[in-house]
């Protein structure tokens, strides 16, 4: 049944590490910058909120090829941004699929944190601030580490829904798990074996994700 | 005990005349509520002043404003000269100088009561850690707690939540007090031992400003009474003078409300 599975000829594991590697720093780029929205959301200075409120609400409602394909053609192939590789295809495409699933992700990740922000009782904020604790202090000592924690399993949400979203590089052409796909039902014709093995590489995938992260979602909650 | 007081270098610092903490001609609006009208009070260094009065006279606003957890509409406040600052380092700096207690108790809950209270001083003073974290286990031991130090503030009682709280606001060494309402979430088993924790504080010295209903610690701890209605500063006297003989209509009132049984 499996006879389409001719290591030799297709990468499979190649593809999947790259679906890897693009959650990953995708992920990680997305945690970064989903903080700092988040943080400014939640400033004092209406400038800062107003941008914030504007990204998340635009990034959000975009549909994720879009912002893929853009960061493609209008970024890559008309304003010729090479994000510090030399310029060929690949290396770029592959930098600039990041990037857009960066931009994308954060949007996500800044409401989930900010939701997990207003679950910290404002009184310890106050009383941070009674302290002398300056509004970054705050927010770096006292309000986003419990946030962080009260937020873990929609997190671990927007991590699955990332990695499943990484296949929607292939319409930019990076070789990960979904592109080796459709090059291998065009040659095998055996659709229903091979889609069947890569939706249980993707759960192999996530399905760990999920659990490893609710459990680390309760051990970590903070008491109240 | 006095080599461990809390407040040693308050008391040498500073003659006692001095005053401290002055509002003058403080507004405060709520939308259309005048929630502070004309607050003229002046606090000298090591009085203890008890605000109290019926429920949304103001007296947690005021004491909020001390330390610009509210901001105000006009007059000024000044603390130790130094006029409030507006939002930014200054008002940090200001702030740290001056150590606040909350009804909610406010412990920082992702946190140990050892590192809760070592908090301040390492993060606003940069002060070192290992001075920092005896001076905060003498503290906690001084109101009561040190056995509880590496536990977090969900596994304690509220009268232990709050003396810690109190313990985390003297690790800065304030100039002063703000007590606001720091009793009223409490049972009432567990008044007396934060109210014995206050009491000493006063007794040796300390600036404090305490928001309360209790009338059992106006009577005994505070130098002075200051009586509060409607936004307004209505009475202020000795606390003999004014629990045995208030000037007022407005205190008469009130006193004959919670003191008849």
């Amino acid at each position: 049944m499996f006879d389409f599975l001719d290591l030799d000829e297709y990468d499979l594991f190649g593809a999947f590490w790259t679906t890897i590697q693009l959650t990953f720093f995708a992920g990680v780029g997305s945690l970064i910058w989903g903080t700092v929205l988040a943080a400014m959301r939640v400033s004092p200075v209406p400038v800062m909120r107003a941008f914030g409120t504007a990204y998340v609400n635009i990034f959000r409602n975009i549909p994720l090829t879009l912002i893929i394909v853009f960061c493609s053609i209008g970024l890559g192939q008309t304003l010729r941004v090479t994000m510090f590789t030399d310029g060929s295809v690949d290396p770029t495409n592959y930098r600039l699929a990041i990037l857009g699933f960066v931009v994308y992700t954060s949007a996500f990740v800044c409401e989930a944190l900010r939701s997990g922000i207003n679950t910290v009782p404002v009184g310890q904020a106050e009383a941070a601030r009674a302290l002398g604790l300056s509004f970054s202090q705050v927010l770096r000592l006292i309000v986003l580490p419990q946030a962080f924690r009260s937020v873990i399993a929609p997190l671990a949400n927007i991590l699955i829904a990332l990695t499943k979203n990484t296949t929607v590089a292939s319409a930019i052409g990076v070789a990960e798990a979904a592109a080796l796909m459709s090059e291998m039902i065009e040659n095998e014709a055996q659709l229903i074996p091979i889609a069947l093995l890569f939706a249980l590489g993707f759960i192999i995938l996530t399905l760990p994700t999920g659990l490893l992260l609710g459990w680390v979602a309760k051990r970590m909650a903070v008491k109240r | 005990m006095s080599d461990a007081s809390l407040t040693k270098e308050i008391e040498d610092a500073a003659p006692l005349a001095e005053d401290l903490v002055i509002l003058d001609g403080v507004n405060k609006h709520f939308g259309a509520l005048h929630v502070l009208q004309d607050i003229n009070l002046t606090i000298k260094r090591g009085e203890v002043v008890v605000v109290i009065g019926p429920s949304g006279s103001g007296k947690s606003t005021l004491c909020r404003t001390i330390n610009r957890l509210e901001t105000i509409d006009s007059g000024t406040i000044t603390i130790d000269n130094n006029p409030l600052p507006a939002e930014g380092r200054e008002l940090a700096r200001l702030r740290a100088d001056v150590g606040m207690v909350f009804q909610s108790f406010n412990l920082f809950a992702h946190k140990t009561v050892l590192q809760n209270v070592m908090l301040g001083p390492i993060k606003v003073r940069r002060q070192d850690k290992a001075q920092v974290e005896a001076r905060a286990r003498m503290l906690l031991d001084r109101v009561g707690v040190g056995s509880q130090a590496d536990k977090y503030p969900a596994q304690l009682s509220g009268g232990q939540q709050q003396r810690v709280a109190i313990a985390r606001a003297l690790a800065m060494e304030p100039k002063v007090m703000l007590f606001d309402e720091p009793t009223s979430a409490l049972d009432p088993e567990m008044i007396n031992e934060v109210l014995e924790v206050m009491r000493q504080l006063a007794s040796e010295g300390m600036t404090m400003v305490v928001v309360t209903h209790e009338m059992g610690f106006a009577r005994s701890a505070a130098n002075r009474v200051v009586f509060m209605a409607d936004g307004r500063i209505v009475e202020e006297a000795d606390p003999h003078q004014f629990f045995d003989n208030p000037r007022s209509d407005r205190a008469r009132d009130f006193l004959s409300k919670i003191l008849a049984h």
